[in-house]
Formats: C-alpha cells, structure tokens, sequence
C-alpha cells in the first residue's frame, strides 16, 4: 500500500492508539492535517502552541499516557517549547511532532525555518529529524517507546515538508528490535544484593521515612506503596509531584515535605534516621540547605534513572529499578524497622501543635484562599481532577486539597512554568471526560494562558477554573514583603483590570464572582450545576494572605517558619 | 552523628584528575552536538575530544573524551551520557590502564641558522619531516600525550610555529579491566 508521509504520519499514530492530538496547523506542516480529516483521532485546535503542548502534559497526567501535540515549524515549534521543557523537568511522556521547512531548504534560512531539533536537544528525552517518508513509522513507534519507558519525557519529531508529501511503501515496525535504538534500555536487572543491602538499613532503622517522589506515579505503585507503608507502618510524606500516590485522608500520611510543607513532613525527614526514597531527586524545594538536609538519615534511592544517584545527596543504597518492583521486593524479603511507637509520638506532636493552619474569613471578605480551594473540594466528587498554575495558589492547593487516588494532581513542578494551569486542565478533561476538573489559578497565570478557554469552549470541554485574584503576582509579593523590606516592584495586577467575569462571557463561558463567603457557596454551588460550558469564577483572595509553612530559599529545613498563629513555641 | 558530605565537586571518585571515556555512539547527525551540548550544560569539563569511525564504522563512531573528573563525580558523567538515546556504551579508563596516543603537525620556519638544533630537536622526539619548502617545515609526531608536550614545549625555541595536535585517543592495556565499563 503506497502512503504519502502525511499519510503514514497519522496511520502511525493510529497504531499507537492515540485518540487526541492537541495541535495548530501552519505551511510546514500543512500537509500532515490533510489525512487528519479522514482519521478517527480527535483533533482539537489550540489558539497557542503553548496551549497544546500543556494540554498534551495535562492529558497525559490525567491519563497516564503520552500526551500527543502538533504544531508547524519556526514560531509553531518554539511556542511549544515550554511546555516541552515543563514535561522534561517533571518526567511527563509527551510526543510533539513539528512541522519542518523542506529537507532542500534547511540550513538556508526559509521561511519559518528554525532549528527545533537543536533548540529541544536539552530539554527532550530524544528528538528526531525525519529524513524519509519512510523512516516516519520507525520514528513514531520509537517515539512512543522512549517517551512512555524508562523515566518518562518528552520526544520531538521534527517532519520536513517534503517528507510529509513524499510516498512510501507502508510498513510498521513489528517490535523493539525494529525501532533502530541499540543505545536504548530502559529495563535493568533487578540487583538482588542492593535489594538486601535496603532490607538490612530498613530493619535497623528507628526513624524510617517514605519520601516519595513523582516516580511513584510513573510506575503506577500507589498500591504497592500503600501495602508496604501499611506492613511497616512506616510514616509516608508525598512530594509536591507525588500528590495523590498515597490517600491524604491516611493515618500514616503526614502530606507535602519542602520549602511549603507540612512541618511534621519536614521535621520528621529532618530528625530520620533513614529516607526511604521512592522516584524523588532531591529537588531544592524539598531539601532547603543541602547540607543540613536529613543530617542522621541514611538515604536508600530507588530511582529507574541511575543517574539521579548521587547527583545531589549521596545514597547508602542505590537501586536502579521502577517502584513498584523494588516495593514488591521489600515485601517479599519481609522487611520490617524496628518498634515505631516512640517515632509516631514524636510525629503525632509535631502533628498537634502545628497543623496546617489559616485565619478564618472575615464575614464581608475579603476570601481566604484557604477557604476557597477547602470549600471547593468539600463540594467536588471523588475523583475530580485538578489542575494549577504556579504560585501562591499553586501551594495551597497542594496543601489544602484532600488527594486521594493517583492522577488526580496536575501541576507544573520543575520547570514552574506560569500560565499551565488552564490548557493542562483541558487536556486532563479532554483525556478524561468521566471526571469533573477544576482548574485552581492565579490570576496572574490565567493571564498568561485564558484564550485556550475559548478552544475548551468550541471543544466542548467543560472545565471549571477558580482564579484566586489577589490581584498581584502573589508569590513574588510575598517574597518581596518578607525578603526584601517589603519594596513591591512590579507585582501588583488590578483586581477589576481585566474584568474576568467579562472575559469568560466573551469566551463562551460561564463568568461568576464572589466576594464574601456567602457568595463564595452560592457560586461554587452554581458552579457545579454546569457541565454543559467551561465556568470561570473570580474569587477575591486577600492580597496580603502568605503561604505558611515557608523554608526560605537556601536556608536549612530545621528553621522552617511556620504560620504567624503558631509562633512562639509549641501550643 | 551521620552527616552527609557534600556531593559537589567533591573528588571522590578518581585519585586523578584526568579520565578517558570511550564512548561507543551511533553514527548519526548531531551526535557530537548532543555531547557537546550535554557537558556545557551540566557544566563537565572536556579535557580533549576526537571522534573517528568505530571498527563497524558504517553504524557507530567511537568518541574519545578527557573529562575533568573534578567538574563533576564521574559517575555523573558516566550516567548523565549513558542517557544519551545514540549512546551505546561508555567504556571508563583510568590513564593509568591506558593506552594512550596522540597527533601532533607543525610548521616551522626555517633558515641556515635553525635548521640543524631543529633537526636535533626533532631526532631527540623521534618526529618525522613530511613536508617541506625552501623556507619551513611540517613535522609530525604520533605518541603519547606527554611525548607531544614535550615536543611542543621543545619547538617553543623556534619561531613562527604553527602547531596542531588531535586530542588524544586510548584504548585499554591489554589484560586488564576498564572500570565502570557500561555495556549495554
């Protein structure tokens, strides 16, 4: 059967199973969308490239799948390398495929050419610039593979014009072995005696931690997790890209460790005396001072990239295999730390005197953040899935929202990108239509990315968005007031410019406000009613509010400041 | 109490400061540019480079790097490029269990006054001449990297040196282990 690329580029797909691509077509990769009209795979149209390769990332955590998007060359491709980079620096499997200028005209300068391929080296698992309409098969099939194995990442396949319009005689590769990747294996042996070196530290230890980290999530091992911390009674602290791997409403889950979290997840990592480490890296937002870092705790890393070992905290026992194996491995050798009875009372001090704590609303507003995000979930269904941007808002969410089940938290982690929270929110709904998704924003972030809720609205995505409008970049605001004398520079927003209720009706959505607490109920209340149209809601947050607990960039995790309320020594 | 030491910059790994990798890489586009692009990012130190066709040239090359083992813990090096898709295998050679050679061309002017100290200075190094006209000559010698310093820092004498040498290129001595070698 003769194919012209284009042709094959989308059979290919087809064969992977894709059902979505998130996409905006341009010159290059104009002949592509032609075959697009007779495929079953459901294309829906971005209005920045942006926009589709967060979707993809949103999709693809709501999923569990490779996020797949579709954007032209030169200006296309570099406005979706964001988004390639955020799914870089979180592990996200993605697949962008980019149009490129034809093989003739690369290096000359076209029209819309750039070197994508180049531009991405850094910030993709692999890329590929296809040179024959019959080498696409190969190249989507590989893509595929690297993006969804090993430590998951994003894959760009760069498809110059000519190639998509030459023909080829179809084919598929059979199998791995046909994909043309002798330097790829994801899969190493499981080392039986790193497995017993763990066993050993896990039976000596008094203070045992489960730190787990976000590839908890990739290897699918929240019930793995849930059977070994159940066995070992060992305490469990999720980091900010492992919300959801493990029930916050768990008696032995003392929520987010870092430079936002917990401080009973914080202290007790400090005051371990060994960190079971499940697909987490040490990231500074969760370390604070390296140095000063779970000074006594002996570290086991299991990660399924070696190359995290060591990288910034040195391990005891390193062990390169995916969670769910090394759990089920650990169990399977029985191993069980010591008595825990005096551990879990320090925990359940450090528990009672200081929880997560925020001022009650003033009657009239303006709104607690706090008390918005709560007041959200207390009305959501189980399972709703959300998404944020990055922020203020970002962290009260991952604090204040009860996660239950995994793939329910879809948020820019690494890279901290600005602006996610919207597309993200529509990809997760586009991959899961089932489940009801609230977008928790900023409004600074929403700025950044609010026309892709006219794409959710012609899509027929109804998502809901909850922009806590403190009317200023909150984040930076609150560093500003602690950190630098309370000299604000280029933060503050207007809360009414632009009117975000407006905004929403010009694009098709729903558009609610509140105020006070009372209106805050009866919007959430309206809110849930629509499933029809995207909603939006401008909640007025107070300005001032801060994220508390706060470990201050660069300084050690024991100094953590907790909230104003709590300060002054243990209630 | 079980303090951690600091990670970074710590030389732990390597009593010396210099390592060869032999890496085994898939001979496509871009693959010197995904090596390259790797070290300055995660901010290694390339000592010396050369690429040349493996012996199945027409699907692998093999690159020769001299790595600072001080920029960084080796073993972050070494897995940092095994993760490299076109990567095949890293072969990590102490210099010590190396065989270890190296290129080095020159031109140098000459006249009735230099030409017998050059000739001297290039019979003590065992270079050969393979080029000459009336007024200078290209010399060549191929031999270990502290042949080729020594020989530079002999030509210094002489003026007007136009000087090139490839970087090195190593295989392990015979009969004994490469350390850390990743095969794949």
């Amino acid at each position: 059967m003769e194919l012209t690329g284009a042709q094959a580029l989308i059979k290919s797909l087809e064969q992977q199973g894709v059902d979505t691509i998130f996409g905006l077509p341009g010159g290059a990769i104009l002949p592509v969308y032609d075959p697009l009209l007779d495929s079953s795979i459901r294309h829906i149209l971005v209005r920045h490239e942006q926009g589709a390769g967060h979707m993809a990332e949103g999709y693809a955590m709501a999923t569990g799948r490779a996020g797949v998007a579709m954007v032209t060359s030169g200006p296309g491709a570099t406005n979706i390398v964001t988004p390639i980079t955020n799914a870089h620096m979180d592990s996200t499997p993605l697949v962008v495929i980019t149009g490129q200028v034809a093989t003739s005209s690369i290096g000359l300068d076209a029209f819309q050419e750039c070197d994508i391929t180049g531009i991405t080296m850094g910030v993709t698992k692999h890329n590929f610039l296809v040179q024959s309409a019959h080498e696409l098969p190969r190249a989507v099939a590989a893509a595929f593979h690297l993006a969804t194995t090993g430590r998951p990442g994003p894959v760009l396949i760069d498809v110059p014009k000519d190639v998509a319009q030459s023909t080829m005689e179809w084919w598929y590769p059979s199998g791995v072995d046909e994909y043309d990747l002798p330097g790829y294996r994801p899969t190493v042996e499981l080392d039986e005696a790193a497995v017993a070196r763990c066993v050993a530290l896990i039976e000596q230890s008094e203070r045992p931690v489960l730190y787990v980290g976000g590839g908890t999530l990739k290897s699918h091992a929240s019930a793995e997790l849930l059977a070994f911390a159940e066995r070992t009674r060992i305490p469990v602290v999720t980091t900010l890209m492992a919300r959801g791997a493990f029930p916050d409403s768990h008696e032995q889950h003392l929520g987010m460790p870092g430079m936002h979290g917990v401080y009973a997840a914080v202290m007790a990592i400090q005051r371990s005396d060994l960190l079971i480490t499940l697909g987490a890296r040490f990231d500074d937002r969760v370390t604070g001072k390296i140095a000063s870092f779970a000074p006594d705790a002996q570290v086991i890393h299991v990660d399924i990239d070696r190359a995290e070992f060591g990288k910034i905290r040195r391990p005891d026992v390193a062990l390169q295999t995916d969670i769910a194996t090394a759990l089920r491995s650990f169990d399977a050798a029985g191993a069980h730390p010591k008595n825990l009875d005096g551990w879990w009372r320090e925990i359940r001090t450090w528990q009672a005197n200081y929880p997560l704590v925020y001022d009650e609303p003033e009657v009239d507003g303006p709104l607690r953040p706090q008390h918005v995000i709560e007041s959200i979930a207390r009305t959501a269904p189980a399972g709703t899935i959300v998404a944020s941007g990055v922020g203020q808002h970002q962290m009260w969410t991952a604090q204040h929202w009860p996660f239950e089940e995994p793939n329910t938290w879809v948020n820019s982690g690494g890279a901290g990108t600005m602006g996610f929270g919207v597309p993200a929110a529509i990809g997760a709904k586009a991959g899961r239509p089932d489940r009801t998704v609230w977008c928790i924003d900023g409004d600074g972030c929403f700025q950044m990315t609010a026309q892709e809720l006219v794409t959710a609205r012609s899509e027929g995505i109804p998502i809901k968005v909850a922009i806590l409008n403190n009317a200023y970049l909150g984040m930076v605001r609150q560093w500003q007031e602690m950190f630098y004398d309370e000299r604000y520079s280029e933060v503050y927003l207007s809360p009414d410019l632009p009117d975000y209720v407006k905004w929403a009706e010009a694009m098709g959505c729903v558009g609610l406000r509140a105020t006070n607490v009372k209106e805050m109920n009866d919007v959430i209340d309206e809110a849930n009613k629509i499933n029809d149209v995207p909603v939006v809601i401008d909640f007025r947050t107070d300005s001032t509010e801060k994220v508390f607990p706060m470990v201050p960039a660069g300084v050690s995790n024991d100094d953590i400041m907790v909230h104003p309320s709590q300060r002054g020594g243990a209630r | 109490m079980n303090a951690p030491e600091p990670f970074a910059g710590e030389q732990v790994h390597s009593p010396v400061r210099h390592h060869i990798l032999s890496v085994l890489v898939e001979n496509k586009s871009g693959v010197l540019a995904r090596i390259a692009g790797l070290f300055a990012r995660r901010g290694f130190n390339i000592y010396s480079l050369a690429v040349a066709p493996s012996e199945s040239h027409a699907r692998f090359s093999r690159v020769t790097i001299v790595v600072d083992a001080e920029s960084a813990p080796l073993e972050q090096i070494v897995g940092q490029l095994d993760k490299l898709v076109n990567v095949v295998a890293i072969s990590d050679i102490a210099p010590r269990e190396a065989v270890e050679r190296e290129l080095l061309l020159a031109t140098i002017k000459t006249d009735v006054a230099n030409r017998t100290p050059l000739l001297d200075t290039l019979g003590n190094a065992g270079a050969a001449i393979v080029d000459v006209d009336p007024g200078a000559v290209t010399v060549m010698l191929a031999g270990t990297p502290s042949a080729c310093d020594d020989l530079e820092r002999a030509l210094e004498a002489f003026a007007e040196v136009e000087l090139h040498r490839t970087g090195r290129v190593a295989l392990p001595r015979l009969g004994r282990n490469t350390q850390a070698t990743v095969e794949h």
